[in-house]
């Protein structure tokens, strides 16, 4: 192993020589977003920022080129935004450009189709946004590398909490959506893992009309009591809620005094504009003083899955996206996101581990893995399908 | 009156022995606690705690002795105390969030990494302007001059490099790509030697700082600690480049290595979180901040013993020793 590093390095000390009598590397990136219903939230601080990810993408590009102007290295990025129908016209579009790198911002079904499409051309495929664990399972793809974490990671992560709290039976209440029904299955299968018991499950069905109105609290108010009363005896509910029709409801409401985690009240998450841990401060702050906005998720996991592309090529010297993705996939990929320790892929399905952060609305609670949960490899393999799980194959 | 003589001796040695043993002034910045706490270094007790500037972590003396400065990280500028006084005689115009900086051997200028805007920043600290600002790499951290004061090293941390600063040009020589995140840079005594942290890689790389190029990887292995906990930060080398000490964080322990051979020889057990290092100027000790557990340890440098924790503020960060 020693010597493989040292080999590895001799290797590297050879590219650092070289540098200024090289041609310049263009490292050429999309980010595309592909369009999508959403629901109008409850809250309306919640309203869809119009360059969500799109943001992060600009500071991985403004951080990229920092660091490129040293090795001869050139980053561009360009902003794509299309629709399902147009989708695999506008990845043809932009192969033509020589664009050898895109970041998806897409549902699970549009990530496959990107992906699918792609499949045997020279260019890596990065998962920014979709979190549903089928895509690291059985809709697994070789092709597509991970920076989401997976709604698994998530939920494992706000049970190792719950259960290092003492929060061990759990009231589920889970959305009439067909996202909501797979996603309440994560948490079943968190509360499995780490031994909590959901003592009792409910579902909110959603009967449509307007999510905000003038007065709408006053009903609320009245609702969610008679909702939630004569549960059976429980430490805490469990909202899953994807399309925010009822979790933000739950929060003070409740028949019971409890708190609420999940999609309301403690959300497991990727980021959080409050998060300074390991010196998250910094990207904050360079971000919030260049887009005039907070930092969300999205810009989050755009920024990793780009500084990773950077880190890649820094490391292997090189533009190919074909060396790019054998080098994040190798055991010499490692990148640094502000999680405490280097991050890397999982080699049985191309996800990215990685801390979940717990938050509330203004301040981060927690971030898992929790240091009681042992693992044989990585504490971060506590978080999502561990390798022995995994029904992916390639 | 045969115990006379021997009492004799023991009065007379008395004074000798406490004559030897300099006492020093050591200065810790408390991060959290926006405070500076005051240690002798003769009784290991703490003289003074004074409030100072929000989120102070940087720290350094100039060479006579007579002034201290503190990066007021918070308060984006860096503090200037008078060391008889312990007044706050006048800020530097230090560029924002200001986290480390080191001083030329001569104790002009002084060399700033502001995290915020990825450059570096000279200041005159006898005119207090700022002499020149040169661009680095993303999240400028780690800041380590020469002997001859020649080259000041800046090591940024999202680009992973660390940056050679010619100190007349105020031009970037050489970039050498170290590990994830690298914190800290020492050079050793005589110049021949950089010693790189990398926080997040869990590595120090060994540079040949003439040739620009790594010659060593130093890794850490202690049993039972998980190996992303043992995170190389602060690095100091003892003058005659024989032993280098590490700061490796949330491990709790101090690495120990062998100059000569760049292997580590020893793991002591120091506070929660252990940061930063200063030598006294006697090289006799070596003190550890240890942010988590509110505490300095001393290590005796030739025993390699932790004799003594001390108490400090609320989450102990960076460490200097008075010249004399």
């Amino acid at each position: 192993m020693t010597r493989l590093r040292l080999a590895a390095l001799t290797v590297l000390g050879l590219c650092f020589a070289a540098p200024a009598a090289m041609a310049e590397q263009v490292i050429k990136s999309a980010v595309v977003r592909v369009e999508r219903d959403v629901p109008l939230p409850i809250s309306r601080l919640d309203l869809p920022i119009e360059d969500d990810g799109f943001a992060g993408a600009r500071q991985a590009t403004r951080d990229n080129s920092t660091t490129g102007q040293f090795l001869g290295q050139k980053y561009e990025m360009l902003e794509v935004d299309t629709t399902t129908t147009d989708l695999t016209a506008t990845l043809d579009r932009l192969m033509a450009e020589g664009v050898t790198s895109i970041v998806s911002i897409a549902a699970a079904d549009d990530l496959l189709t990107m992906a699918d499409h792609l499949a045997e051309q020279p260019m890596l495929l990065l998962n920014a946004s979709a979190e549903e664990d089928r895509l690291r399972n059985d809709a697994c793809r070789a092709n597509v590398l991970h920076i989401a974490p997976s709604r698994a990671m998530l939920a494992d992560g706000l049970a190792q909490y719950l259960i290092w709290k003492r929060w061990s039976t759990w009231l589920l209440i889970h959305g009439s959506h067909p996202d909501d029904i797979t996603k309440a299955e994560s948490l079943r299968r968190a509360a499995k893992k780490f031994g909590a018991e959901i003592v009792e499950e409910r579902v909110f069905e959603d009967t449509g009309g307007a999510r905000r109105t003038d007065s709408g609290h006053v009903k609320v108010q009245k609702q969610i009591p008679v909702f939630t009363q004569r549960a059976e005896e429980h430490d805490v509910v469990i909202a899953v809620d994807e399309n925010q029709v009822f979790g933000l409801y739950l929060p003070y409401r409740t028949w019971d005094a409890r708190p609420v985690a999940g999609d309301a009240g403690l959300v497991a998450r990727s980021w959080h504009p409050a998060f300074e841990g390991w010196g998250a401060t910094q990207l904050q702050r360079r971000f919030e003083k260049k887009e005039g906005r907070r930092m969300t998720d999205l810009d989050y996991q755009v920024w990793v899955a780009l500084r990773a592309i950077g880190e890649a090529a820094t490391r292997a010297g090189t533009a190919d996206p074909v060396a790019l993705r054998d080098w994040m996939l190798s055991d010499e990929f490692e990148i640094a996101a502000f999680k405490g320790q280097k991050l890397n892929f999982r080699p049985w399905n191309n996800q990215l581990r990685q801390g979940v952060i717990m938050a509330d609305e203004k301040l981060v609670v927690t971030v898992s893995p929790q240091e009681e949960f042992l693992h044989q490899v990585t504490r971060l393999d506590t978080l999502g399908f561990d390798r022995p799980e995994s029904t992916c194959t390639f | 009156m045969r115990l006379l003589p021997s009492l004799t001796a023991l009065l007379i040695a008395g004074p000798i022995i406490a004559g030897q043993a300099q006492a020093y002034t050591v200065y810790v910045t408390n991060e959290k606690g926006n405070s500076l706490t005051i240690i002798d270094s003769e009784t290991w007790e703490v003289t003074q705690t004074l409030d100072i500037g929000q989120r102070p972590r940087g720290i350094t003396i100039s060479p006579d002795g007579s002034e201290l400065y503190v990066c007021a990280s918070d308060d984006d500028t860096v503090q200037v105390f008078d060391t008889a006084t312990m007044q706050l005689k006048h800020t530097l115009p230090s560029g924002p969030d200001p986290e480390l900086f080191v001083l030329h051997p001569s104790g002009n200028p002084l060399y700033i990494a502001n995290e915020d805007d990825n450059i570096v920043t000279v200041v005159d600290v006898k005119e207090l302007r700022v002499l020149a600002e040169v661009p680095v790499g993303v999240e400028p951290e780690g800041m380590g001059v020469s002997p001859d004061g020649s080259v000041v090293v800046n090591t940024s941390e999202t680009t992973n490099m660390a940056h050679f600063i010619n100190t007349e040009t105020f031009e970037i020589d050489t970039n050498v790509l170290v590990d994830q995140r690298p914190r800290f840079a020492e050079f050793t005594k005589d110049g021949k030697k950089l010693y790189v942290s990398a926080e997040i890689g869990g590595t120090v790389s060994v540079i040949d700082p003439a040739a620009g190029e790594i010659t060593k990887k130093i890794g850490f292995e202690v049993a039972g600690i998980v190996p992303e906990a043992l995170q190389p930060v602060g690095v100091r080398a003892t003058s005659d480049g024989k032993k280098v000490f590490v700061a490796l964080g949330p491990a709790n322990r101090v690495a120990v290595i062998d100059g000569e051979t760049d292997e580590v020889i020893e793991y002591l057990l120091v506070g929660q979180r252990v940061w930063q290092m200063a030598f006294t100027p006697d090289e006799k000790y070596i003190i550890t901040t240890n942010g988590n557990s509110n505490d300095v340890s001393v290590i005796d440098v030739e025993s390699l013993k932790v004799i003594k924790s001390i108490q400090v503020g609320e989450q102990p960060w960076g460490v200097v020793v008075s010249p004399s």
